[in-house]
């Protein structure tokens, strides 16, 4: 079908790609589900579609009526998604947004109309949501969706990603993917697990804690409360840090394949190339591993055409993931 | 069995300052427990009173989290490398 009445009906049934060329291990297979080709071009589509939907069924928004406006903490992606379905759907959104994203995921809000509320960068994406929870509960009449406490964003990918994998790839042995909000991760992993309770569920991070210097103390820290409700400790089965110089390592190396990706799905990539490293020699496997979303946003980092030592400090300094 | 252990930057003041640390130790606990006999400062902020991995804390080995390996059982071997990091927000992709 290539004929849709909304682009919110572009949103999943998006296309994997075989990246085996890349495995270390001629018996394990890769394959790379491209999110970068959601509509507004990340897999924060889904959740963000589905964070609106869900409140809307709860009589929480209330579809054309003025005057209604929303407050959410991204470091881009979701707000970029969340941005495009208020717009369409007529809701003010107000993103709280840390100082160090890259100019593109600023502009692309922007694009959609949202407003920009700053965080200081060196807060990271807690200061994001700590500013966003003060806002929210100064302003109650604001609806704050709160994708990292709300169930509708791992059950995004519970109804939509997971199925689409198992249809796709039943012989899946490995699912790897990005662990932020941890939504991708418990919604696939949970459907997945159900459906066949071998796969491995592996969680890729950056070192983000090394980054974020502006924790005061430990007690700072943060646990997505959906990650705690939902059981992801016992969802995942590995959880492992890339560093910034191999992320951007196999965000380059992922062009010999055509795949202009964003960094993080660099990132997931060095981690899909660890996974298939530990699988014993004589046995096969088939992993899936997540692109969250296109390069374009990233092309001022230089990540594709600096010196990769220049570009590694300067990621340092951005949230990539 | 010594091994270097990274500090992230909210605990180098229980340390004297000081960002890596070589330690001795054949386990995650062990290494944990050898850390604190030195730097008794260190002791809340890594381990709850209960004797578990502070909630807010994670602990690496070559970059694998701990707490899906063998938690504070995990085995290290000589020049593996350690890191202490806080849990903090991902970046929502």
């Amino acid at each position: 079908m290539a004929r849709y009445s909304s682009v919110l009906d572009l949103i999943g049934g998006t296309p994997m790609v075989d990246a085996s060329a890349l495995s270390p291990n001629p018996n394990v297979k890769i394959w790379v589900k491209l999110e970068g080709r959601n509509p507004a071009g990340s897999v924060k589509d889904r959740v963000a579609l589905g964070l609106v939907e869900a409140a809307e069924a709860d009589g929480i928004l209330i579809p054309g009526k003025p005057g209604q406006v929303l407050i959410e903490p991204s470091s881009g992606n979701t707000g970029i998604a969340l941005a495009m379905v208020c717009r369409m759907k007529g809701y003010h959104l107000k993103v709280v947004l840390p100082t160090n994203v890259s100019i593109e995921r600023r502009q692309l809000l922007e694009v959609f109309g949202a407003e920009i509320i700053e965080s200081p960068g060196s807060e990271g994406s807690n200061g994001a949501v700590r500013l966003a929870r003060q806002l929210a509960a100064e302003h109650p009449e604001w609806t704050f969706l709160y994708q990292y406490a709300n169930p509708a964003n791992p059950n995004a990918h519970y109804t939509q990603t997971g199925p689409e994998i198992w249809a796709d790839c039943p012989e899946i042995t490995h699912f790897v993917a990005g662990l932020g909000t941890s939504g991708t991760l418990l919604g696939v992993g949970r459907y997945l697990k159900e459906q066949n309770p071998d796969i491995k569920v592996w969680a890729i991070e950056p070192p983000t804690g090394e980054m974020v210097d502006g924790l005061r103390n430990l007690d700072d820290g943060y646990i997505p409360p959906i990650f705690a409700d939902l059981g992801g400790a016992e969802i995942l089965d590995r959880k492992t840090v890339v560093r910034p110089k191999e992320s951007i390592e196999w965000t380059r190396k992922m062009t010999e394949l055509g795949l202009f990706v964003g960094i993080s799905s660099g990132a997931i990539m060095a981690g899909a190339i660890k996974c298939a490293k530990t699988i014993p020699e004589g046995e096969s496997a088939t992993i899936v591993t997540i692109a969250c979303d296109d390069g374009w946003k990233y092309l001022s980092t230089g990540a594709w055409t600096d010196d990769i030592d220049t570009v590694v400090e300067r990621a340092k300094k951005v949230i990539y993931f | 069995m010594s091994v270097a252990v990274r500090l992230p930057t909210v605990l180098r003041p229980h340390a004297g300052g000081q960002a890596v640390l070589d330690v001795e130790g054949s386990t995650i606990g062990e290494v944990i427990a050898s850390m604190v006999a030195t730097y008794p400062g260190l002791s809340g902020q890594v381990i709850s009173d209960d004797g578990e991995l502070n909630k807010f804390v994670n602990i690496y080995v070559n970059d694998d989290d701990v707490r899906y390996l063998d938690k504070l059982e995990t085995a290290v071997a000589d020049g593996d490398e350690i890191s202490i990091l806080p849990a903090v927000a991902g970046g929502a992709v």
